[in-house]
C-alpha cells in the first residue's frame, strides 16, 4: 500500500480520494450498521434469540426470501427479454418503453403499492377477471411477489443492457456460419457473455427485494404467518417502542443476506 | 469449389450497395475484392456467405444455387476483420466449435475432434496457445485462430473480410505473404476483401476492383495494375498524374512530347494522359524535350526518392519517383529547375469515361 500511495500517476490524488472514499462509506454505511449491532448487544442471548426464532418472524423470513427469491428469478428471465428487446431491435416508442423501465426506481413505493392493490384487488381492473378464475393476487403471498417484480425489473435491465450493447454482433454470425442454429448460438455464445451480468442483475433483483417495504404492505395485506414481509415486523417492532427486538431481526437478516451474497459469490469466483 | 453471382442486386434505403453485379471466381483460386470504403465488397461477400440476403440474383457453389439456403447450411468459412472469436472460450474450444454444434449423427469423437483442432493449430503455427483465452494473443496469432476456426468445419468456399485491417504495418505484410501460402497448400476457393491495392496485387491470384457497387475491372493482378480499364482504377491501383494530352493518328502529344497510343486508341481526340510516378524521367539538360518544372519537396524514402514537382502553367503538382542513386546523380536540390518527361501513359479522351473519384 505504501508503494502503492507513493507511485506517480497522471491523474493525482489517490491519498485524498481513497480517504474522501473511507470515510464517505464509514459514514454512511460502517457506522448505521454499526449502531445496529450495538443495539442488539444490549440484549441477552436469549432475548436476541426470542426475538429472531419467534414463529410469526420465521414465517416472515421463509416469505421474504422465498417471494423475493421468484421475484428476482422471474425479473431474471424478462428482464433479459427486455434488455435485448431494447438493444436489439428499433421500434416507434423505443425511448418511452426504455424509459418505462426506470419508473420502478422513481415512482415512491407507496405509490406503487396502492396502485398494485387497485389494480389486482378482487375488485380492480385486472384483479376482477382473475378472480372468475379463482385467482387471487392483493392479499396473498402471489401479491408480494407482484410487488417485489415491480420494484426489481430495472436492476437486471440495467445491467444487462450495456452488457448486451458491447456484445459482438459478429460473433454470433461467426457461430451460425459455422452450422450452429439459434438455439445453440444463444446457449453457447451469448448466455455466457452475459451471464456476469445476469448474475450481478440478479443479485442486486434479489437483495432490493429483500429490504422493500413500501410497495408490498399495501398489497400484501401483512395477515401474520401469511402474508408478512420481515421489514414490515421491523418497523411494527420499532412503532411499539422495541427499538432492540426491531435492531435483532434486522441483524439477523442482514446476516443471512450476507452469508447467501458470501455463498453465490464463492460458488461464482471459485 | 467455383463461385458464379449473377445479377446480384442489393440496397440499404436508397443506397445501392451492389448493384447488379456478375461474377464467376474459379475453383481453387484466391481472389480479392478491391474498392474503396462504400463500394460494395463487404456487402458482397456476406452475401456469398449468405449472412444478407440479397434483393434479386443468385449466388451459386459449383453450380448449384445456395441463394435461399440458411448461412450455417452453406457451408463457407468466414474470417471477421475483428476477429469475432468467443471469449469466453479457449483457443482450443474455438476452434472445435464448429465441430462441436454438428448434429450428433455427424459430430466426431472427441479424440477425433481434438485431432483435427491440433493439426488446424499446427497449421497456423499456433498449438501451443490451445489453452489460453484468445485475450491473451496478439492481433496477428487471433487472426490466425480465427482461420483455424473458419477451416475446421472444411468449408467450401473461405470468406475473408479484410482480414489483416486491424494489424499494423509489419505484422500485416507478413500474415499476408503466410496466407498466400497456406493458400498454395489447402487450395480452397477464397474471397477476401480489401481496400489496400498492394494487399490485393501481393496475396491473390486474381483481382476484382469495385466501385459504387460495380465492378470496375476484373483480371490477374498484373493485368489489373499494368492494363487499368478506366480512370478509376487506374487512380485505385496507386498514384497516378494527369497531364492534359491530344491524341492524332496513334500518338499522343503532351506539350512537346509525343507517346505512341495506338494500342488502345483508334480515336482522334483530347483527353488526360495518365502517367505513373515511376514512369516519369527527370533530366536537368534544358534542351531536351519535356515539361519544364521546378522541385517543390523531396522527401527520401528509404531506396526511392518521392519528388513533388511544379510544371509550369499546370494546374496540379506532379509526383515522380526516382531510385536514390539516380537522384543523386541529378544532384538537384529543392526549388531546382528541371524538365520532366512521361516515358509511358495511359490516355483516356474526355467522355469517354468520366474520371470519378478515387485515390
Amino acid at each position: 500500500m505504501a508503494i502503492a500511495l507513493r507511485q506517480p500517476s497522471v491523474i493525482p490524488g489517490f491519498g485524498i480520494t481513497l480517504g474522501f472514499t473511507i470515510f464517505y462509506l464509514g459514514l454512511l454505511i460502517v457506522i448505521p450498521i454499526a449502531g445496529l449491532l450495538l443495539y442488539t448487544l444490549q440484549m441477552s442471548w436469549d432475548d436476541f434469540w426470542r426475538a429472531v426464532s419467534d414463529r410469526q418472524v420465521v414465517a416472515s423470513y421463509k416469505l421474504s426470501f422465498g417471494a423475493s427469491l421468484i421475484a428476482a428469478l422471474i425479473n431474471l428471465v424478462f428482464g433479459a427479454i427486455v434488455a435485448w428487446v431494447l438493444v436489439r431491435y428499433r421500434f416507434t416508442g423505443k425511448r418511452i418503453v426504455d424509459a418505462l423501465v426506470d419508473l420502478p426506481f422513481a415512482m415512491p413505493t407507496a405509490v406503487a403499492g396502492i396502485a398494485l392493490v387497485t389494480l389486482y384487488a378482487s375488485t380492480g381492473w385486472v384483479g376482477q377477471y382473475l378472480n372468475v378464475y379463482g385467482i387471487r393476487i392483493a392479499y396473498t403471498q402471489i401479491g408480494v411477489i407482484v410487488a417485489l417484480t415491480y420494484i426489481g425489473l430495472p436492476f437486471v435491465v440495467r445491467t444487462v443492457q450495456p452488457v448486451l450493447e458491447d456484445l459482438d454482433k459478429e460473433a454470433e454470425e461467426a457461430s451460425a456460419i459455422m452450422g450452429a442454429n439459434r438455439f445453440t448460438t444463444i446457449r453457447r455464445v451469448i448466455l455466457p457473455a452475459l451471464l456476469p451480468a445476469l448474475l450481478t442483475g440478479f443479485a442486486l433483483a434479489f437483495a432490493r427485494a429483500l429490504g422493500e417495504y413500501g410497495s408490498v404492505i399495501f398489497i400484501s395485506g401483512n395477515l401474520p404467518f401469511r402474508t408478512e414481509i420481515t421489514p414490515l415486523l421491523i418497523v411494527a417492532k420499532a412503532e411499539q417502542f422495541d427499538y432492540a427486538g426491531a435492531a435483532a431481526i434486522a441483524a439477523f437478516l442482514l446476516l443471512l443476506l450476507i452469508n447467501g451474497l458470501q455463498w453465490w459469490a464463492s460458488r461464482r469466483y471459485r | 469449389m467455383s463461385i458464379e453471382i449473377e445479377n446480384v442486386n442489393k440496397r440499404f434505403g436508397d443506397f445501392v450497395a451492389v448493384d447488379n453485379v456478375k461474377l464467376s471466381l474459379p475453383n481453387g483460386e484466391l481472389t480479392a475484392l478491391l474498392g474503396p470504403s462504400g463500394s460494395g465488397k463487404t456487402t458482397l461477400l456476406r452475401i456469398i456467405a449468405g449472412l444478407e440476403q440479397p434483393d434479386s440474383g443468385r449466388i451459386r457453389f459449383h453450380g448449384e444455387d445456395t441463394t435461399d439456403v440458411h448461412v450455417s447450411h452453406r457451408g463457407v468459412g468466414f474470417v471477421f476483420q475483428h476477429y469475432a472469436l468467443f471469449k469466453h472460450m479457449s483457443v482450443f474450444d474455438n476452434v472445435a466449435y464448429g465441430l462441436t454444434v454438428k448434429p450428433r449423427r455427424f459430430r466426431p469423437d472427441k479424440a477425433e475432434i481434438k485431432r483435427r483442432v491440433m493439426r488446424l493449430l499446427e497449421l497456423v503455427q499456433l498449438d501451443w496457445t490451445a489453452h489460453r483465452l484468445p485475450s491473451q494473443l496478439s492481433g496477428g496469432q487471433r487472426q490466425r485462430i480465427a482461420l483455424a476456426r473458419a477451416l475446421a468445419v472444411e468449408p467450401r468456399v473461405l470468406l475473408l473480410d479484410e482480414p489483416f485491417g486491424a494489424l499494423d504495418a509489419k505484422v500485416r505484410t507478413e500474415l499476408r505473404r503466410w496466407l498466400r501460402r497456406l493458400h498454395d497448400e489447402i487450395h480452397v476457393t477464397s474471397v477476401f476483401v480489401t481496400h489496400d491495392q498492394e494487399e490485393a496485387l501481393e496475396v491473390s491470384d486474381r483481382v476484382v476492383v469495385m466501385n459504387h457497387g460495380n465492378v470496375e475491372q476484373e483480371g490477374s493482378p498484373e493485368d489489373v495494375y499494368d492494363h487499368p480499364a478506366n480512370p478509376f482504377v487506374y487512380k485505385f491501383l496507386g498514384n497516378v498524374n494527369l497531364f492534359r494530352a491530344r491524341v492524332r493518328d496513334g500518338q499522343a502529344r503532351i506539350g512537346d512530347i509525343a507517346l505512341p497510343v495506338a494500342e488502345h486508341h483508334p480515336q482522334d481526340g483530347e483527353g488526360y494522359a495518365y502517367v505513373r510516378p515511376h514512369e516519369i524521367e527527370i533530366v536537368t539538360d534544358p534542351s531536351e524535350a519535356g515539361l519544364s518544372a521546378t522541385v517543390e519537396l523531396v522527401s527520401i524514402v528509404g531506396p526511392t526518392v518521392r519528388l513533388e514537382l511544379r510544371v509550369e502553367n499546370g494546374e496540379d503538382l506532379v509526383h515522380a519517383e526516382v531510385p536514390k542513386g539516380r537522384w543523386r546523380e541529378l544532384g538537384l536540390a529543392q526549388g531546382a529547375p528541371l524538365r520532366v518527361r512521361p516515358l509511358a501513359s495511359r490516355v483516356f479522351l474526355h467522355g469517354e469515361t468520366l474520371p470519378s473519384a478515387g485515390a
